[in-house]
This record gives structure tokens, C-alpha cells and sequence, in this order.
């Protein structure tokens, strides 16, 4: 085994976040508590972040895998990996240089960073233990955030149920895994494909399947396995919450693209049934549970439910259209999350941050661009054209359709119908409604260069829906089933 | 002969401690039971040659989790006779979530039953060297990804449990060692009934 | 097999004798003592009174910390054990991955350091 260059050239995003992250861990062991280095901080992972995303486009082209075959890029991996870069740059942007709530220290920033990291080796996993493990390292420090907000009872609570129900969701992937590998004789991705185009599908292979595809689906709290999320989303401090909403989805929704399609592409008509299934049930849970809510993170907790089950009703297509729609979705999501959580994220009332749904009431008249922004947000969630969420969903009922799966689409357009209720509430509550008491003055600048970015890109979608479309379905068809 | 002896006690002895583990009604007992099932387990691992992880079982689990354990079961003041109640509530879906899990070994046992294909063959080599060679080459990846989960959870625990509290008294060597005789000793003549506090010219 | 299972002998041996005799001084114990029980003798007794409440009380979470940071470095030391049995077959890579592997625990041992984790107040 030698180091070699191209080694070092094909992980080198990661190499530069290990790097950043190591040198924020020697800045949080030697800084002493002031304002000023918290700044510093926040600079320094910034910067890593973006210079992660430069490294993207010094990657060699075409598919290469590296470590023995654990470690995989090609154009869909880099792409994804930029949609994470982005969402944990701007959720680093949004946390500010004074959130309170507990988590302005080096370590918040620094635990994000290696959750970053951790999501990056998620979606360039081509084993299953390096599955395995770079899932932990995205899960570990996410726990600890979650937790974050020491002497609340509720950050707590949200830090400890994510932990639990992440264990037995990592217990029941290994499960899932070891009967994989029992039965195929390998853990690496190709050789577990290759072993299954010879001879008929083991019931052994079956059960490996449902149990990492259930591990995966708490990841990305797919109903039923959604119990956490809402409690997660409200009980986290905001900025971490906006970190949930925006980007580890992406990295885990990339590990079930890469496991189904890749490796186990000749299961298609098994894992098809429980994707469908996991689908019908997040788009159900998603836009009923929020119907009730007063709290906004958890509205968006719910929210997040259902763009999950639409996202996997496109996965579970099995088709290229299908990925090629999962990519697009996934694109407008993290714009979407990053977005409305740049609208929350600007609101506080005697400097201390609101998260009720009726504190929105009224925002038309103290914050109008935050509330124009929002409104449009909302919109898009709901699928109203011609914005992103739009185009989202429709590419993934078109997916769906085309792969005879016509009640699935039947019964996500009605769920959307159903979603658009609570999102045009909150417009109806912005715009229609009085304040109850005012919201502090300021703050909006700081938000705004991401809200501008994700309104730039929802609303102009139109524009790029062609080239965006091409370039998603000809990195599809670097996975495994379509070469 | 004498490894099936073996087998069939140190097996015998894990699933016997390991129902003591969860029935034994105080929760140090249940940590006890729990080492002795890891003993055994190691046990078990040594009969399938595999030196390093009945090591590893020892080293790390009995000599450092259930050493947690032991903490966690002391530091949380649990109202034992309230989980009792909740272990009744949950026993049937217990049950039945066992016997599926139960149904579920039985299939992939009798699926595989003969055909150990995943199975490594055992060389002349023992096992930490065998694990020794592929570990820190070809596997080089996982085990740098091994170090950096390391560092997160030691990290994270730091940053979960750490307070620094106020109005501890702590030794400082290098302030000790910085004292000077002039900082601290002062040289006074003191009359008789006035004290030796007044510093000279401040009357 | 066998050969290798004779390996072991000396500590079946030895674990035979530990359990035996400790069997047999507990079951003497028994045996040999005389034993009348009462009430009185069995219930659990304070000053005087019968015991107001549990005895135990909970423990200080800087134990639980300590313990974590000692399970870090077990696990750490782990990775050693098949490294040095096996350092002469993977040459200069293999020396120098546990470098780095060590190097990265390193800079978590000195945030550790620096932070007081390992003190105790």
C-alpha cells in the first residue's frame, strides 16, 4: 500500500477540514474565555469550509477510488459534497458571533466542523465499515451539540433521545450489515453488487438489506422512524437546528442513493418496497404532524418528515430519473432550510431568540424583507411554481410515474396539498395578523447574505432548471446500475 | 473434546449471567453479572482463536466500560422499584420483539448452515499479527478515521461535563515559585498599643 | 488446536484452583458456622432505628468523565498491541499511520491537558 499523490489529491477536501479542525482544536485548548476568539473561531472554520469547497474543483475527474476501494469520488460525490460544504458554511454563518444559548465556544464550532467531516467520508463511503464509520464520526459530535446548551432541561432531553435512538439506529445497521457481509462475502460496495449477479437473492441478503436500510432511514428521520426529530429540533439550540434542517440529510440521503444503487442495484424490487413504504409514511406523518404545531422549529421538524418522504419517493423509483430527481431535491432542500432558518434565526425579542409560530405574526411590518423572504420560502416548500420546490417535486412524481408507481405520486400530490395549509399559515400570520408585541429592531444584516443566496436561488431556479437537470442526471450515471 | 467442554461452559455461563444481568434486582449485581458474561464471552473468543478480541474484551470492556457502568449506576439515583414497574409493562412487547430476533437467527442459521463462505481461513499466523498486518496498511483509512472518532468523543465528553467552578483554591507552582521576599515581607517597628497595620506615613 | 488450547492450560489450571477454593472457604463458611437467624438479626438497622432511606447517593459526574478519558486512551493503547506485534512485516507505512494516529490523540491529550479535565479540583 503506498500514499500516493492521486491519494492525497482524491480526499483533499477532507485532508483540509482534518487539518482545520485539528488546528481549532488547539485554539479551543489554549484560548481563554473572551469575546474575541470566539470571532476567530468562526473565522477560521469559514474559512475551511470554503476552502473545502475550492478543493472540490481541484478533484480529478471521473469516478476514483482510493484506500483499497473504501473511498470513492466522482462527479455525483463531489456534487454532493459541495451541497454540504455550502449548507455547513451557512449554518456557520448564521450561528453569528453571540448566539448565547450555551454553544458560543471554540468546541461548538469545532464539533460541526468534524460532523462536516464525518458527512464528506458519508458520501464518498464505498464499504461498509467505511460506511459505518464515517457515519459515527457525523453522529458523535451531533449528539454532543444537540446537548450543548448546558442547564436546559430540554437541550438535554433533545441531546440524549437523539443519542439513544442514534445507538439503536447505528446497532441496527451493523446488524444489517454483518448479515450483508455474511452472505456476500465481502463489505466493499462492487464485490457486494458483483456477488449478487450470481444465483437467486438470499433471504439472509434480504434481512441485511431492511435492517441497514431501516438504520439509515433513522438518519434521515423517515417515518416511522422519525420519534426524535421533533423533540431534537426544539429542544437544540437554534443554530443547531438550522445545522440539522440543512445538511446531514443530504450526506445520509447520498449513503441510501450510493447503498441501493450501487450495491445493491440487483435487489432493486426489494429495497423498492421499503423505500415506497418509508416514503407513503413520511409524507403522511410529515404534513399531518405539523398541521398542529405551535412551536416553529418543530413545524419545521415536521416539514423535514415530509421532504423526506418525497425525496425517497424519487429513490424509490430505481430508476435514473429517479436519482437524477433525488440530486435536484436535495439541491433545493439545503437552499430551502438554510433560507428559513436565516428568517428565525434574525428574530428575537429582549435579545433572546423566539421560536413560537405566532411570534411571526405581524413581521410584514417590523422585519418586510425577512417576511418577503419567508414568504417566498414558503411558497417554494409548498410546491407552488415557478419556484424550486416546484421543479422538486415535480421531477420526483415524474420519476415516479414513469416507474409505475402512480399511487405513490397520487398520494404525495395530496400530501402537498395538505403541507401547503401550514406554510400558507405562516404567510397568512405574517402578513394578516397583528403583532402581539414587537420584535427587537437589527440584527437582519447579519442573515442576510444567507437568505439572499437562497432566495437568489429558489426564485431564479427557473432560469437554471435545464443545465441543473443535465448535469444531475449525467452524475447519476456514475452510479453503480447505470454502467 | 476438551474445547467443546469448554464451549458448552463458558456458553452456559454467558447466557446464565447474562439473564442475571437484566432480573437481578440490584443494578451493581447486574454490572457484576455483566463482567462475568465478558469473561466468558473472552472465553468463547479464545476457543475460536481469536487471541486479540477476548484480549480487547478484557482490557477495555471489563476493565474500563463496566468500570463506567459502575459509575453511571451510582452517579444516577434510579428508583429501582419504578423501573421494576416498567419492566413489567414492557415484558410481553419484549417477548416479542426476542422471539422475532430469535426467528430471525434461526433463518439466516439455517441459511448458512454449511456454507461458511465469509469465514477467513486460519493460518499458522496467530491473530493480533494477522490483524497487526492488514490494520495499519491496507486498512489505514478506517484506522485514522478510528483516531479521529476517538478525539470527537474525548472532545465531546470535555465539552458536556467540564465546569470550571468558581472559588476553588488550586496550587499554583509557578506563582509560588515567582514570589519574591520583597512582595510579600514587610519590616515594621511596632509600638505598643498600636498595632502593626499602619503603614509608615499614613498617620 | 490442541497445541494451541495447551496455551491456555496454566490459566485453566489457575482459574480452577481460584474458583475451587474460593467455593470451598464460602461453603465451610457455611458448613462449619453456626447460624440462627431471627428477625432482629436480618433487618437492616441505623442508630437505633430501621433505615429512613437509601444509602446510596450520587456519585460526582467528574467520576463518569475521568472514566471516559481512561476508556480513550484503553482503546488507544489497543491499537498499539497488534502495531508492535506486527511492526516488523509493514515496514515504514505502518510506523509511520500509528504516528499520525498517535500525533492526532495527541493534540486531543493536549486540549485535554490544557483544558483541566485531568484535574481534580
Amino acid at each position: 500500500m503506498e500514499f500516493s499523490s492521486l491519494t492525497f489529491l482524491a480526499a483533499l477536501p477532507e485532508f483540509i477540514l482534518i487539518f482545520f479542525a485539528l488546528v481549532l482544536v488547539l485554539v479551543a485548548a489554549f484560548a481563554r474565555h473572551s469575546d474575541g476568539h470566539i470571532k476567530t473561531v468562526r473565522t477560521i472554520s469559514l474559512v475551511g469550509y470554503a476552502t473545502g469547497f475550492a478543493a472540490l474543483f481541484l478533484l480529478p475527474q471521473g469516478a476514483t477510488e482510493i484506500f483499497n476501494g473504501m473511498f470513492r469520488i466522482d462527479g455525483l460525490t463531489v456534487y454532493m459534497k459541495g451541497l454540504v460544504l455550502l449548507g455547513g458554511f451557512f449554518a456557520c454563518w448564521l450561528v453569528g458571533d453571540g448566539w448565547g444559548e450555551g454553544i458560543d465556544r471554540a468546541e461548538f464550532h469545532l464539533l460541526v466542523l468534524m460532523a462536516i467531516l464525518g458527512m464528506l467520508l458519508m458520501i464518498s463511503a464505498n464499504d461498509l465499515i467505511s460506511l459505518y464509520m464515517a457515519l459515527e464520526l457525523q453522529s458523535l459530535p451531533l449528539y454532543v451539540v444537540a446537548a450543548m446548551r448546558t442547564g436546559s432541561l430540554k437541550s438535554s432531553e433533545a441531546g440524549l433521545k437523539y443519542f439513544l435512538l442514534g445507538a439503536l439506529s447505528s446497532g441496527m445497521l451493523l446488524y444489517g450489515a454483518s448479515m450483508i457481509y455474511g452472505f456476500s462475502g465481502s463489505t466493499g460496495f462492487s464485490e457486494i453488487a458483483a456477488s449478487l449477479t450470481t444465483g437467486d437473492i438470499s433471504i439472509g441478503m434480504t434481512v441485511g438489506m431492511v435492517f441497514l436500510l431501516s438504520g439509515l432511514a433513522f438518519k434521515i428521520s423517515a417515518a416511522p422512524f422519525h420519534m426524535w426529530t421533533p423533540d431534537v429540533y426544539e429542544g437544540a439550540p437554534t443554530p443547531v437546528t438550522a445545522l440539522f434542517a440543512i445538511v446531514p440529510k443530504v450526506a445520509s440521503i447520498t449513503l441510501i442513493l450510493s447503498v441501493t444503487y450501487n450495491a445493491l442495484g440487483e435487489m432493486a424490487v426489494q429495497w423498492q418496497q421499503i423505500l415506497i413504504a418509508l416514503s407513503v409514511i413520511s409524507m403522511i406523518v410529515g404534513a399531518t404532524g405539523a398541521i398542529m404545531q405551535q412551536n416553529i422549529k418543530r413545524m419545521l421538524a415536521y416539514s423535514s418528515i415530509a421532504h423526506m418522504g418525497y425525496a425517497l419517493a424519487g429513490l424509490a423509483s430505481g430508476s435514473m430519473q429517479g436519482s437524477t430527481s433525488v440530486i435536484i431535491y436535495m439541491t433545493t432542500y439545503v437552499f430551502m432550510g438554510a433560507g428559513s432558518f436565516a428568517v428565525i434565526m434574525t428574530m428575537r425579542r429582549d435579545g433572546l431568540p423566539v421560536e413560537r409560530i405566532s411570534d411571526l405574526s405581524g413581521l410584514s411590518s417590523t422585519h418586510p424583507i425577512q417576511a418577503a423572504g419567508m414568504m417566498v420560502i414558503m411558497f417554494s416548500m409548498a410546491g407552488i411554481p415557478p419556484l424550486a420546490g416546484f421543479f422538486a417535486k415535480w421531477y420526483v412524481f415524474l420519476a415516479a410515474v414513469d416507474a409505475g408507481l402512480v399511487p405513490l405520486a397520487i398520494i404525495g400530490l395530496l400530501t402537498s396539498v395538505i403541507g401547503a395549509f401550514y406554510y400558507l399559515r405562516i404567510i397568512r400570520l405574517m402578513y394578516f395578523q397583528e403583532a402581539n408585541a414587537p420584535l427587537d429592531k437589527g440584527g437582519e444584516r447579519q442573515n442576510r447574505l444567507v437568505l439572499f443566496a437562497s432566495l437568489a436561488v429558489i426564485l431564479l431556479f427557473f432560469f437554471f432548471i435545464g443545465p441543473v437537470h443535465d448535469h444531475a442526471s449525467s452524475i447519476s450515471g456514475a452510479l453503480a446500475s447505470f454502467s | 473434546m476438551i474445547s467443546s467442554f469448554f464451549f458448552y461452559l463458558f456458553a452456559a455461563v454467558t447466557c446464565l449471567s447474562g439473564l442475571m444481568v437484566v432480573t437481578s434486582r440490584n443494578p451493581v449485581h447486574s454490572v457484576l453479572f455483566l463482567i462475568l458474561a465478558f469473561f466468558n464471552a473472552a472465553g468463547l473468543f479464545i476457543l475460536l482463536q481469536a487471541e486479540f478480541l477476548a484480549m480487547l474484551l478484557v482490557v477495555v470492556y471489563v476493565g474500563a466500560v463496566a468500570v463506567l457502568f459502575l459509575f453511571v449506576v451510582m452517579m444516577l439515583d434510579i428508583n429501582f422499584v419504578e423501573l421494576r414497574e416498567g419492566f413489567q409493562k414492557y415484558r410481553t412487547l419484549g417477548i416479542v420483539i426476542g422471539i422475532i430476533l430469535l426467528a430471525e437467527l434461526f433463518t439466516t442459521f439455517f441459511q448458512l448452515a454449511g456454507d461458511s463462505g465469509a469465514l477467513p481461513e486460519t493460518t499458522g499466523v496467530h491473530n493480533t499479527a494477522q490483524l497487526g498486518r492488514v490494520l495499519y496498511t491496507e486498512y489505514v483509512y478506517l484506522f485514522q478515521l478510528a483516531g479521529l472518532i476517538l478525539l470527537v468523543a474525548m472532545i465531546g465528553a470535555i465539552a458536556l461535563t467540564l465546569r470550571s467552578r468558581p472559588g476553588v483554591k488550586r496550587q499554583s507552582i509557578s506563582d509560588q515559585n515567582s514570589r519574591r521576599r520583597e512582595d510579600t515581607v514587610r519590616l515594621a517597628k511596632v509600638r505598643s498599643g498600636e498595632g502593626a497595620e499602619a503603614k509608615e506615613g499614613s498617620h | 488446536m490442541d497445541a494451541y488450547l495447551g496455551d491456555y492450560l496454566p490459566i485453566a489450571i489457575f482459574m480452577a484452583i481460584a474458583i475451587s477454593l474460593s467455593l470451598a472457604f464460602i461453603l465451610s463458611a457455611f458448613v462449619v458456622g453456626s447460624q440462627k437467624p431471627d428477625i432482629e438479626k436480618l433487618t437492616a438497622y441505623e442508630c437505633g432505628f430501621d433505615a429512613f432511606d437509601d444509602s446510596r447517593k450520587p456519585f460526582d459526574v467528574r467520576f463518569y468523565l475521568v472514566a471516559i478519558l481512561f476508556i480513550i486512551f484503553d482503546l488507544e493503547i489497543a491499537f498499539l498491541f497488534p502495531w508492535a506485534v506486527a511492526l516488523g512485516d509493514i515496514g515504514l507505512f505502518g510506523f509511520w499511520s500509528m504516528m499520525v494516529f498517535l500525533g492526532i490523540l495527541t493534540i486531543g491529550f493536549i486540549y485535554e491537558w490544557k483544558k483541566g479535565a485531568l484535574e481534580w479540583e
